[in-house]
């Protein structure tokens, strides 16, 4: 099993639930959260002094997949989220030992 | 009334009906301000900028009924200052008469002023006074600078209104140059704060600043149409020019916006707002409406270009004090002299309707003296309870934040998982929903 978290535009959402929806996943877990990378902020103005913000809002998606579909999901995940302009985001994957389902104790795959 | 005692003859229904109702819309600008404050300042000291302004409607209040009414408005000493003998408004009753209106009416209208005069100061200290210091501050501020200035300009003997003859219906000099130079005396005392020109300190709430704003706009027409002391042509002409020069004072500023910054922000408009009210507070009953349209525009155009200099100059006039009240008052209370005209002020006219320069002297003169007693009145003060008391926190507790260090409170409890997590301190650990938690509390000592 694999877990793939990406971190993207907060507006590209909906395309991204849409995009994994019509692949068949039906589980996503989303926080905001705020970073940089190559985009590196913005500016801002308050009464004429101008901020630099480093930090932008992001929001980061996570969702727990077979080993048969990780490359797919990524590649899902990273065309619905392209804007083609900095700061779209990054998506990545690591291996997952243990996955349970809360309410049913069921393990593994058939948890995700 | 409901005594049962005759009313004075003197004594106008509809002035005292319009006073006591402005009494009011001032008092609303005091929450105003401090939302209009606390929205600007970093969400960690949130709760501490609103005190400063709640605290002051209530330390006022108390100094007011025991011995500030009575300096400023008690029986003039020499023009300076009120004697003592109203002190606890000692033989003020229900048929005492101030104009047309009952004494108390007026007193309560003036308390308002010295309490938001008072808050307004706050600005200039933002997330780094302590709050005990800051309220012994406030009530030696009042006493040694609000009362004595407030009885120059708004006590007919006073030396400003009775020889200098300055005009000044709703306060430029006492309310907004007073607080603007006092708020700069402040900020140098206390010092920047910490990663002041380096860090951005961002506002927290832009929409509280505009509710805040938008309160104090509301009250404004209390502050200065209520200064007419009487409900008729006066009141009527302060009124309409409020609005005009508040209106004038947003397209002023974010005129220099757009030119300036590429961008016309929400807080620059209401900013604009404030600093065209306060330009024509002063003046409003002394222009005409044309006047104020001129007054408004030019405080915003001055304002928003006057709160770049402390970055330049490098004091920490943290909400711009100085730079919107200070400057607007002072556009305000000098363009009294070019644009006061005899259609309303009834006799004395600026240089454009006529007048000279003799008003206009007078006016300057006036802005001046208060400027400069309410500049080093306010050093010297500030420094004494810094010197006593210490008026600025640690450094640790400036970098965490005044509002859970000061007054136990967090301003913000938006994602709500953290609210019903912990439990009541003084009560046991509470049992959780389910058992397997249950034998959790029981482990906790």
């Amino acid at each position: 099993m694999r877990l793939i978290t990406a971190v993207i535009k907060p507006f590209k959402l909906d395309d991204v639930k849409a995009a994994l929806e019509a692949f068949g996943v039906h589980g996503l877990t989303v926080s905001e959260a705020s970073g940089y990378g190559r985009q590196a902020g913005h500016t801002e103005v308050y009464r004429g002094a101008e901020y630099q913000v480093d930090l932008v809002p992001k929001l980061r998606l996570e969702v727990v997949c077979d080993d048969d579909d990780v490359d797919d999901l990524i590649d899902a995940i990273a065309s619905a989220a392209r804007t083609g302009k900095i700061g779209d985001g990054k998506v990545w994957s690591v291996p997952v030992e243990t996955v349970v389902r809360v309410r049913t104790g069921e393990r593994g795959t058939a948890a995700i | 009334m409901l005594t049962g005692m005759p009313t004075s003859a003197a004594v106008n229904a509809g002035d005292t009906a319009w006073v006591l109702i402005s009494a009011a819309l001032v008092m609303l600008m005091i929450p105003g301000l401090a939302l209009f404050y606390g929205g600007m300042v970093r969400v960690k000291s949130a709760l501490n900028m609103l005190m400063m302004s709640v605290t002051c409607l209530a330390v006022v209040t108390v100094v007011w009924v025991l011995y500030g009414y009575s300096l400023a408005f008690g029986p003039d000493a020499g023009g300076v200052i009120g004697t003592l003998r109203d002190a606890g408004f000692a033989g003020i009753g229900t048929h005492t008469v101030t104009g047309s209106i009952p004494t108390l009416a007026f007193a309560a209208f003036q308390l308002m002023f010295a309490a938001i005069t008072a808050a307004l100061l706050s600005g200039s200290i933002a997330d780094r006074a302590k709050f005990g210091s800051w309220i012994v501050f406030v009530i030696a501020w009042v006493t040694v600078v609000y009362f004595p200035v407030a009885h120059w300009v708004f006590d007919p003997s006073g030396w400003i209104a009775a020889h200098l003859h300055a005009l000044d219906l709703a306060g430029g000099t006492v309310v907004e140059i007073n607080s603007g130079a006092s708020g700069l005396a402040l900020a140098i005392v206390l010092g920047p704060r910490l990663g002041f020109k380096k860090d951005p300190m961002r506002p927290h709430s832009v929409p509280l600043v505009v509710l805040g704003a938008g309160l104090l706009w509301f009250g404004w027409f209390g502050f200065n149409a209520g200064s007419a002391l009487a409900s008729g042509g006066l009141a009527s002409v302060a009124f309409i020019n409020t609005q005009v020069a508040g209106a004038a004072g947003v397209l002023g500023w974010l005129g220099v916006e757009r030119r300036r910054d590429k961008h016309a922000t929400t807080l620059g408009a209401v900013s604009g707002a404030v600093a065209g009210l306060v330009g024509i507070t002063p003046a409003c009953g002394s222009v005409n409406p044309l006047g104020a349209l001129v007054i408004g525009l030019l405080a915003g155009v001055a304002a928003a270009y006057a709160v770049g200099f402390k970055f330049r100059l490098g004091y920490d006039d943290s909400l711009d004090v100085a730079g919107v009240h200070g400057v607007g008052g002072l556009v305000g209370t000098v363009l009294i002299g070019v644009l006061a005209t005899a259609a309303v002020t009834g006799h004395a006219r600026g240089l454009l309707y006529g007048g000279g320069f003799d008003q206009l002297g007078r006016q300057s003169l006036a802005a001046a003296v208060v400027g400069a007693y309410a500049f080093g009145m306010s050093w010297l003060l500030a420094k004494g309870v810094d010197r006593f008391l210490g008026f600025r926190v640690s450094r640790d507790d400036e970098l965490a934040g005044l509002d859970l260090l000061i007054h136990g409170e967090t301003a913000y409890d938006i994602a709500g998982h953290t609210a019903g997590v912990g439990h009541r301190v003084g009560q046991p650990v509470p049992a959780a929903h389910g058992v397997a938690s249950q034998s959790s509390a029981k482990i906790r000592p």
